[in-house]
Formats: C-alpha cells, sequence, structure tokens
C-alpha cells in the first residue's frame, strides 16, 4: 500500500499504528499517535531501551531527537499532500530538561511550507506542557 | 592514529552503559585525547524509509549525541557525566543501506561550565560524509555522578592505583 493511502485510511480510522509500523525506527522506539480533533498529539510510552543516561535514569538525548524528527515528518505527511516521506534537511534541537524514564509527548508545528522546503517548530514535554523538556526548529526537503 | 588504550576502556565502558547504544548496537572504533570514532551498524530496526532500506535519521542523531557526549571523557582528566545542552545536525547524505555509519567527534573547547564539541558522520574508506554536528554540554561537575558509577567507567583498578599513589606521597610526607 503506498502512503497516501495509508495516511487517509488512519485518519478515516483514527487508528495511525499501521501508518507508523511502516517506519521500522519508530517501532524500535516506540511512537504513537493520537489525533484530538484536528490536531495531532505523538506520544513515546516509557522504554527501557530508550535510555541514555542510567544515574537517573533518563531517556537518550539522541532518543528524544529522533522521536522529534518522526514527529515532524509524519505530521507533514498527515497535513501536507505529499506523496513520499520528506527528507531531513537539518535540526536543530534545545534540551531544556533531562527527559525522565516516563511518557514523553509531541506536538508539532508548521511554520513554514514553501514549495520545496518545510519549515517545523517541536516540542516536547512530559510532566506538563508548560514544562517542555526539548525544543526543536527542522527543516524537510520535499523532493 | 592509534588507539589511547585507557581512553579506550573509559569510553566503551560508558557507550555500554547507555541501553539506546546496546539496543541499536552502537561500539567504539578508537579514543585519542580529544577525538574518539563510534560505529553504528547496519540494521533492520533503524530503518526510516522502507521503500529505499536507508536508516533513519534519528539514529544518526543517536549516534552523533553519543559520540559527542562521549568525546567529553577524551578531554577531561576525571569523568563527568555533562548533559547536552543544545545539538545541531546537518544532513548531507543518505546513508547507503547495508553499511555501516562512524561517527568522529572532537572536543574543541572546554570551559568552566561548557564544553563544545563537532562531530562528522561517515560511511566507507573515503569518509564520504553523511551528517555533521555541533554541540553543546553542560558541566555539572564530577561530583554530581554517583562515585561507584565514575569507578566502573574509569576502571576501578586506576582508582586504586591513583589512592596507592596517594598513600605514598602522605607517606613521603
Amino acid at each position: 500500500m503506498d502512503l497516501r493511502e495509508l495516511v487517509t485510511r488512519a485518519h478515516d480510522s483514527g487508528d495511525y499504528s499501521e501508518l507508523i509500523a511502516t517506519i521500522p525506527y519508530a517501532v524500535t522506539i516506540g511512537v504513537e499517535c493520537e489525533r484530538f480533533g484536528d490536531e495531532v498529539m505523538f506520544k513515546l510510552p516509557r522504554k527501557k531501551s530508550n535510555i541514555g543516561n542510567p544515574i537517573l535514569p533518563a531517556i537518550h538525548g539522541g532518543v528524544i531527537g529522533g522521536f522529534m524528527e518522526i514527529s515532524a515528518s509524519l505530521y507533514l505527511v498527515m497535513f501536507q499532500d505529499t506523496p513520499k516521506l520528506p527528507k531531513i534537511v537539518d535540526i536543530s534541537l534545545d534540551y531544556l530538561r533531562a527527559g525522565l524514564d516516563r511518557d514523553t509527548y509531541v506536538e508539532c508545528k508548521l511554520t513554514r511550507q514553501g514549495s520545496r522546503v518545510a519549515n517545523v517548530i517541536v516540542t516536547a514535554w512530559q510532566k506538563s506542557r508548560n514544562e517542555p523538556i526539548a525544543l526543536a526548529r527542522a527543516h524537510f526537503l520535499f523532493s | 592514529m592509534t588507539n589511547d588504550p585507557v581512553l579506550f576502556g573509559k569510553v566503551s565502558r560508558f557507550v555500554g552503559s547507555l541501553a539506546q547504544c546496546n539496543t541499536l548496537g552502537i561500539k567504539t572504533v578508537q579514543a585519542v585525547p580529544n577525538q574518539l570514532i563510534l560505529e553504528l551498524p547496519y540494521s533492520d530496526a533503524i530503518i526510516g524509509n522502507p521503500y529505499t532500506g536507508v536508516i533513519h535519521g534519528g539514529a544518526i542523531t543517536t549516534l552523533m549525541d553519543t559520540a559527542s557526549g562521549s568525546v567529553v571523557i577524551c578531554g577531561l582528566e576525571e569523568f563527568e557525566l555533562c548533559p547536552t545542552l543544545d545539538l545541531r545536525v546537518d544532513y548531507m547524505h543518505a546513508a547507503a543501506p547495508g553499511e555501516s555509519v562512524f561517527a568522529k567527534a572532537t572536543c574543541y573547547k572546554i570551559t568552566k561550565n561548557i564544553i563544545f564539541t563537532r562531530c562528522l558522520a561517515y560511511q566507507g574508506a573515503n569518509e564520504e560524509p553523511v551528517a555533521q554536528c555541533v554541540a553543546t554540554f553542560m558541566r555539572i561537575g564530577a561530583e554530581a555522578t554517583p562515585l561507584p558509577f565514575r569507578q566502573m567507567i574509569m576502571g576501578t583498578d586506576l582508582l586504586e592505583e591513583r589512592s596507592n599513589e596517594d598513600a605514598n606521597q602522605q607517606g613521603q610526607v
């Protein structure tokens, strides 16, 4: 099944697991997605294998970055009329707080959609939306 | 460049203590003062594009974050766990499927509070660039990390040697 069909089916059923399951790395770290009206929120349930800092313990910064990047690309696929996965050009991550060993949530905002490049702002939090654990800006290329 | 066995041991023990790195199979290739190389082997678990088999940028971010965070060990005398403040990754080329990606990280400035690093991810003997990254890490001090973990990273023998030296010096006084 092509990506467009998968996205349409997911939008209709409200179940995004089939779409996410096509990306093996998303399955490896355990990404989930839920829709609330016209909004979507991505969730990374706590998982032992995602731990980086064994002392706190805290989620590996790379996993948080990877989760934010996957969320942004899925968000673009869901809300832009793109027939394939966009390519990541760059991502700039600010780590504000330790990502503790608990569920993490991500929200995306499309800041600019050009004909070839899109700019997305991504916020990740755990306890409260007002206390983000990380912020990211990313550029994606459609080609 | 030849490996520094002491640094190689410290970095390998540190990388080995990170669950996500074990999941992805990230291993240490080389460690010398202020520089190290890590390897991310290709596996189905890190594929980002199922149509091409190209690995996901997130796995490369994890590789580069680990390399940049671990090179701190090659720049400091004592082991300190330094959290990432900021990480900026430029993806220059999709990694060729089926091949390992290597990350060469350099620690180019250490201040009292902040450590600055850069890292190149590449493939093959010609070091074809895949991604580049600059990062900053916060120094929270060695004491912030529990002693048993520090000893595990430093190698207990080394600490024993040092305490023996200290004891000898005290004896001389």
